[in-house]
């Protein structure tokens, strides 16, 4: 537990004195618009716009890595324990202020659960009542691209996907988070 | 009291609609409207927007209080700085206290504003009775006056308990001005709204 008081520190300490803070409506309301234009883009066509949302997510968290590092000065993760008290308590503390749960941990120490009791993102926002968006639409899938391409650049490869959403009439939000394996530096092939 | 509360967008159409009647002085919290009148209150309500119309850059206040009287109807709006109108017909029981509607050259047909049926005319008497005692005996309960300066006030306090839960509602980025607003939240926290102040 000493990591994870450690990363609750560092994670206030950051989010106190070196992050710009931005109204929280406006991210809502511009992620929250974002999303129904997607829907309505795709043609409501759910399961294209949680891939388009991971995509993205995907695109920001290869960025974002190198500013999350910056900011708060972390060093490396001994392990996948402690990478994932550094995400929770540190990466979503200084950027969106929460701080999932970390739980459910799999027997190998490979696999875990965030489970968010606030989502910024999803505040005010009720799923289109069209009977399809409640089964098939995870609204703040961005989150997963954004873990999965961080992740990648310090030689994680993960897949992250949601289990559950309040939105949904879920008691939980939960994000299901696997360590498929660590990328090993590789040759280029044919080099000498 | 009985009550039929719209929401009517600056195209003049409705986004949302809800029955519901008092919960003051032992009242149930079910309209009690006639089939005829049930059928007719759109149309009052709607015939009373020309007079928002006029009324809205003459006053400050978003809500316009009550604003015009059909037959023994009587309608309040809310007018929210982009336009959105809240109409809140109120229907005072007892019935038989009510004016007889004197039709207009040219007007609506009539409707009777409640037709006792035996199922409702045992718990309207029984309620209409208490609300009789309630009046009398004190402020604090809506006296079954429409006119009267605590049903202003209550109704006053009801919109703005509408307001805050519409502004929440059309944050909501599925949501937009030109659909019908079929939130079951939303309903819920109105119908709140309505126990707690009317």
């Amino acid at each position: 537990m000493a990591a994870a008081t450690k990363a609750t520190r560092v994670g206030e300490e950051v989010w106190k004195s070196r992050v710009d803070k931005v109204n929280a409506e406006l991210v809502t309301l511009t992620y929250g618009t974002m999303v129904a234009q997607l829907c309505s883009d795709f043609d409501s066509n759910y399961a294209e716009v949680n891939n388009q949302l991971d995509k993205m997510g995907y695109n920001i968290g290869i960025r974002l890595i190198e500013d999350f590092f910056a900011k708060s000065g972390v060093p490396r993760c001994a392990n996948l324990r402690e990478t994932a008290e550094t995400i929770s308590k540190v990466g979503f503390k200084i950027f969106l202020n929460i701080t999932p749960i970390v739980t459910n941990w799999a027997a190998d120490n490979k696999q875990f659960s965030l489970i968010f009791e606030e989502n910024p993102l999803a505040d005010f926002v009720e799923l289109p009542d069209d009977g399809k968006a409640q089964d098939e639409l995870w609204f703040s899938n961005m989150l997963c691209g954004i873990l999965r391409g961080a992740l990648e650049m310090v030689q994680m490869q993960i897949e992250a996907h949601y289990v559950s959403d309040v939105l949904r009439g879920d008691d939980t939000t939960e994000m299901r988070i696997t360590l498929l394996r660590y990328i090993d530096d590789e040759m280029p092939p044919d080099d000498e | 009291m009985s009550y039929y509360f719209t929401i009517i967008n600056t195209r003049d159409a409705p986004l949302f609609e809800l029955e519901f009647g008092t919960s003051k002085a032992g009242g149930d919290g079910a309209a009690r409207f006639s089939p005829e009148a049930r059928a007719m209150n759109p149309f009052i309500v709607h015939s009373s927007l020309d007079i928002v119309d006029e009324l809205r850059w003459g006053k400050d206040a978003m809500y316009l209080k009550r604003i015009d009287q059909f037959s023994s109807s009587h309608i309040s709006t809310f007018l929210t700085p982009t336009s959105i109108r809240f109409m809140l017909l109120h229907l005072p029981h007892p019935p038989n206290l009510a004016p007889a509607f004197i039709p207009s050259p040219g007007s609506y047909p009539p409707f009777t504003p409640y037709t006792s049926n035996p199922l409702s005319s045992s718990t309207s008497s029984a309620s209409s009775s208490s609300t009789f005692k309630s009046s009398t005996s004190g402020a604090g309960s809506i006296a079954n006056n429409p006119a009267s300066p605590q049903t202003e006030e209550a109704i006053r306090l009801f919109f703005w308990d509408v307001f805050e839960v519409w502004i929440k509602a059309t944050m909501n980025p599925f949501q937009s001005m030109e659909k019908v607003l079929g939130s079951p939240v939303f309903k819920q926290r109105v119908l709140g709204a309505g126990r707690k102040y009317l």
